[in-house]
C-alpha cells in the first residue's frame, strides 16, 4: 500500500524491519537521497578514496522546533556535518544519516525533512550514501532526531587546527552573528516574538575552499555553533594557550538580533550560529583572507574582529564600544532569560 | 537601536568620564552603592570601572532577586515541584539556583519533577487552564518590578475560576533592604560601611516612584540618584552623586526621568496593596532576617496561596562559613577578597548568593572582570 504522506503518521511498524519499514525508506529516503552508492541497497557504502589525509565527523540533531525561519532539522543535519568537515579544510564527500522517529510524527513532515536534506546535500556537493531508521514509542522522542556522519579529504598543505593560534594572529568571522539562535528562539513555545531574522544555516565548504585556495596556511577554522562566538574563542584560546582581544565595534551583528537579545537579556556572543565561521591567520595575511571571504557570497559580511595575544590565563577580552574592557566568558549552563 | 544606542554612545561616555575626573576631588574618596543587579551588570558589561578615577569606587549591593532568596525558600520550591500532580512554573534564571542540598529546580526536573520555564506569570495561568487535572504553582520572586504581574495573574485566575493555580510568594521590598544595609546590627559587627551615596533602582522605581527614597536621604544623610540601566545612565548618576557629595547635599535626584516619576505607577501600587500584605520578617540570603522586607498573599486570596494550599516545610540552611557574601553585599569586601571566589565558588558551582545569578556582584565580576585581577 502507498504511504499516505498527507495524513499518515509514523507508526511502530515503520521501524519493525518489515514491509512497512521498507516502504517508508523507499518512499521518503531513497527517493530523495538518490545516488549510485545508496542505490546498491547494501548495509554499507563501499567507495574508493584518493590518497591523503581524510577527515571524519559525526553530529546529532535534536532541535525544537523542527521547522524554523530559514531552515529545518534536515537541512541543519547536513549543513552541520558538512561544516564540521570543512573546518578541517576538507572537501566533504559522503554523509550517513540515522533517523530516530517518534511514533505519531506526520509522514508529511518527515518527507519535507528528507527533501530538505536532499536539497542541502545537493547544494553542498555531498552524497548521503548510507543510513538507518528506528522508531520509538510516542513520548520517547521529540518528533525526530537525526544523526549524520561525514567523511572528506583534506588538500595538501592545508592543516587548520585549534592549537595553531599564535600571538599576533588576526581573528576573522564570516558574517553576522546570532542569526540562527534568535530565529529558532523566535519560534519556541511561549516565546513567539516577531522578528524578520532567518537562520543562517548553510554549508560553508564552498567558502572554505575559496579561502584555502588563496591563503592555504589558515591557522584555525571553527564554526561557532552552540555557545556562540564566546565559547568558540574560549575553546581555541585554551587549546593554543593564548589570549584574545576583540573589538566590539568590529563584530558584525544585525540590529534585529541585537534588539532581540536585548529584549531577552542575552548576549549575542553566546547565541548559536549554523552558517558562520571563525578564521585565525597570521596578522600579515588577514587583509588578503578578508578580501577572499568578502568576495564569496557566503562571506560578504566578513570582518576582522580582533587579534590573538600572549596570555597564560587564556582570557578572551573585549574592548567595548563604550570604551571599557571586559571578559568574554563561556556561558554558564544553558542561556536563560533574566527576570527583570 | 532607537532608545538604546543613544545611551551607549562612546563619545558621550568619554565626555562624562572627563567631567567625573574633573569634579572628583583628588583628596576625597567616593564610595557609591548601586543597589540593583541591573546596574552591577551594566558596570561590568561595559567596563565602566575603566572610565572612573581610582578614588571613585562602586560597591555592588544586594539588588538581585535571584541572589537574595535564601536556600530554604528554594528548597521549598523544589519540595512543591516534587508533589504528585504539580507543575511548578518559574522564571528561567531561578531554575538553576541551588538549594540547601545542592539540588536545583533544573536537577529536580532531570529527576522527573514537572518544572516549566515561563516568561511571565500569565504563562503560568495559561498552563493551569491547559492542564485542569494538574496543580500549577507559580514560584514568584522579585522586587517591586515583578510583583504587579503576579497580582494580575492571581486576579486573572480568580476571574477565570481556576481552582488549580497558586503562587509560592517570595516578593521582596527594596527600601527595607536598603535600611538593613545601613543599620543592621551585623553592620556594627563588621565595621563601618563606607557608603557616600546610592544609585537608586531603575525598574523598581518605575513602580514605586522616587518618593520612598526621601527617607534615606534625610535620615541617613546620603544622596540617592535614581538611574536607568544603560551605561550612560550609570555614568551620569555617578557624576550627579559626586556633585551632591562635593556640595554637601543629600537629596533624591532622578536621572531616569524618562521612566520614573515621584509617585510611581499608582495603578500598579494599588493592585499590589490590594493583593499582598507585609510579612513581619523575611530571611535574605547574605543579609539574614530583615523586618518588613517581603510580601505575603492577603488572606482573601488564600485559595491562590501555595503556602495555604500545600504543606511547605520550613527549610533552614546556613550559608558556607567561608562565604563572604554578607560583607560583599554591604560593601565591606569585594568579590576578589573572598577565599572561595573563582576557586570553590564559580558560576557553574555557586556557593554564595553573589555568585548565584548572572547579576550578582561575584558572578558579574567573574564573568566580565576576571582579567582585572592581573592589573
Amino acid at each position: 500500500m502507498k504511504l499516505d504522506l498527507e495524513h499518515g503518521v509514523v507508526e511502530m511498524a515503520h521501524g519493525g524491519g518489515g514491509r512497512a519499514m521498507a516502504k517508508l525508506i523507499e518512499t521518503i529516503f531513497l527517493g530523495n537521497f538518490d545516488n549510485p552508492l545508496l542505490a546498491q541497497h547494501n548495509d554499507q557504502a563501499c567507495f574508493s578514496m584518493q590518497a591523503g589525509r581524510v577527515a571524519m565527523t559525526t553530529d546529532s540533531y535534536v532541535i525544537q522546533p523542527l521547522f524554523f525561519p530559514g531552515g529545518d532539522i534536515g537541512s541543519l543535519a547536513v549543513h552541520g556535518t558538512v561544516n564540521d568537515l570543512a573546518m578541517s579544510g576538507a572537501v566533504p564527500l559522503y554523509l550517513s544519516a540515522g533517523f530516530i522517529l517518534e511514533e505519531g510524527l506526520p509522514l508529511g513532515d518527515l518527507a519535507q525533512i528528507a527533501r530538505s536534506m536532499a536539497a542541502a546535500a545537493r547544494e553542498a556537493g555531498v552524497f548521503i550514501v548510507t543510513g538507518d531508521t528506528k522508531v520509538v514509542e510516542k513520548g520517547k522522542g521529540d518528533g525526530v532526531f537525526i544523526n549524520t556522519a561525514g567523511i572528506g579529504v583534506i588538500p595538501d598543505g592545508v592543516a587548520p587546527s585549534g592549537e595553531r593560534a599564535r600571538p599576533g594572529d588576526a581573528i576573522l568571522v564570516s558574517g553576522t552573528l546570532g542569526d540562527h539562535g534568535v530565529a529558532v528562539m523566535s519560534k519556541r513555545e511561549n516565546l513567539a516574538f516577531e522578528v524578520d531574522i532567518l537562520s543562517d544555516a548553510q554549508a560553508l565548504n564552498g567558502l572554505v575552499a575559496a579561502m584555502v585556495a588563496k591563503v592555504p596556511d589558515i591557522h584555525v577554522l571553527r564554526d561557532p555553533t552552540r555557545g556562540g562566538l564566546a565559547a568558540t574563542l574560549n575553546e581555541i584560546a585554551r587549546q593554543a594557550k593564548v589570549g584574545m582581544e576583540l573589538d566590539e565595534r568590529a563584530i558584525p551583528i544585525k540590529g534585529a538580533v541585537r534588539a532581540a537579545c536585548e529584549f531577552l537579556g542575552l548576549d549575542p556572543l553566546n547565541v548559536a550560529n549554523e552558517g558562520k565561521l571563525v578564521a585565525i591567520c597570521a596578522g600579515d595575511q588577514a587583509e588578503r583572507l578578508l578580501a577572499v571571504m568578502r568576495a564569496h557570497p557566503k562571506g560578504a559580511d566578513s570582518a576582522i574582529i580582533g587579534r590573538v595575544t600572549q596570555d597564560a590565563d587564556c582570557f578572551v577580552t573585549l574592548k567595548t564600544a563604550f570604551g571599557g574592557t571586559r571578559m568574554v566568558d563561556w556561558l554558564t549552563g544553558e542561556q536563560l532569560p533574566r527576570i527583570c | 537601536m532607537k532608545y538604546i544606542d543613544e545611551y551607549r554612545d562612546g563619545d558621550l561616555a568619554k565626555g562624562l568620564a572627563s567631567a567625573i575626573a574633573r569634579e572628583a576631588k583628588p583628596d576625597c574618596r567616593y564610595h557609591f552603592m548601586e543597589f540593583c543587579g541591573g546596574h552591577t551588570h551594566a558596570i561590568f558589561r561595559y567596563g565602566i570601572q575603566d572610565l572612573l578615577p581610582s578614588n571613585v569606587r562602586m560597591i555592588h549591593g544586594p539588588g538581585c532577586p535571584v541572589c537574595v532568596l535564601p536556600m530554604g525558600r528554594i528548597d521549598g520550591a523544589i519540595h512543591l515541584a516534587k508533589q504528585p500532580g504539580v507543575i511548578l512554573a518559574s522564571y528561567g534564571d531561578m531554575l538553576r539556583v541551588p538549594g540547601g542540598g545542592r539540588e536545583s529546580l533544573l536537577k529536580a526536573k532531570a529527576l522527573g519533577a514537572d518544572v516549566r520555564m515561563i516568561y511571565s506569570p500569565s504563562d503560568a495561568v495559561a498552563l493551569a487552564k491547559a492542564h485542569p487535572d494538574r496543580e500549577v504553582v507559580f514560584f514568584a520572586i522579585g522586587f517591586e518590578t515583578t510583583t504587579p504581574p503576579t497580582a494580575l495573574a492571581i486576579r486573572q485566575a480568580h476571574r477565570e475560576g481556576l481552582s488549580n493555580f497558586s503562587v509560592y510568594c517570595n516578593h521582596v521590598l527594596t527600601p527595607s533592604a536598603i535600611s538593613s544595609i545601613l543599620e543592621a546590627p551585623s553592620v556594627r559587627d563588621l565595621g563601618t560601611v563606607p557608603l557616600d551615596g546610592f544609585i537608586g533602582p531603575a525598574h523598581v522605581s518605575t513602580v514605586i516612584g522616587s518618593q520612598p527614597y526621601d527617607y534615606f536621604a534625610e535620615e541617613y544623610r546620603r544622596p540617592v540618584v535614581i538611574a536607568g540601566f544603560e551605561p550612560l545612565d550609570v555614568l551620569q548618576a555617578i557624576l550627579m552623586l559626586i556633585r551632591q557629595v562635593n556640595e554637601g547635599r543629600f537629596e533624591v535626584e532622578n536621572e531616569f526621568t524618562r521612566a520614573v516619576t515621584k509617585e510611581g505607577n499608582m495603578k500598579a501600587k494599588t493592585l499590589v496593596a490590594e493583593t499582598f500584605e507585609m510579612k513581619r520578617s523575611f530571611e535574605w540570603r547574605g543579609l539574614g532576617l530583615v523586618p518588613y522586607s517581603a510580601l505575603a498573599i492577603k488572606r482573601q486570596w488564600a485559595q491562590f496561596d501555595a503556602e495555604a494550599r500545600f504543606i511547605v516545610p520550613e527549610f533552614k540552611t546556613e550559608d558556607h562559613k567561608a562565604c563572604a557574601c554578607g560583607a560583599i553585599l554591604r560593601g565591606l569586601k569585594t568579590p576578589a577578597d573572598c577565599s572561595l571566589f573563582a576557586t570553590a565558588c564559580t558560576p557553574e558551582h555557586p556557593i554564595g548568593s553573589c555568585m548565584v545569578s548572572a547579576e550578582g556582584a561575584c558572578a558579574a565580576y567573574y564573568t566580565y572582570g576576571r582579567q582585572r585581577r592581573k592589573s
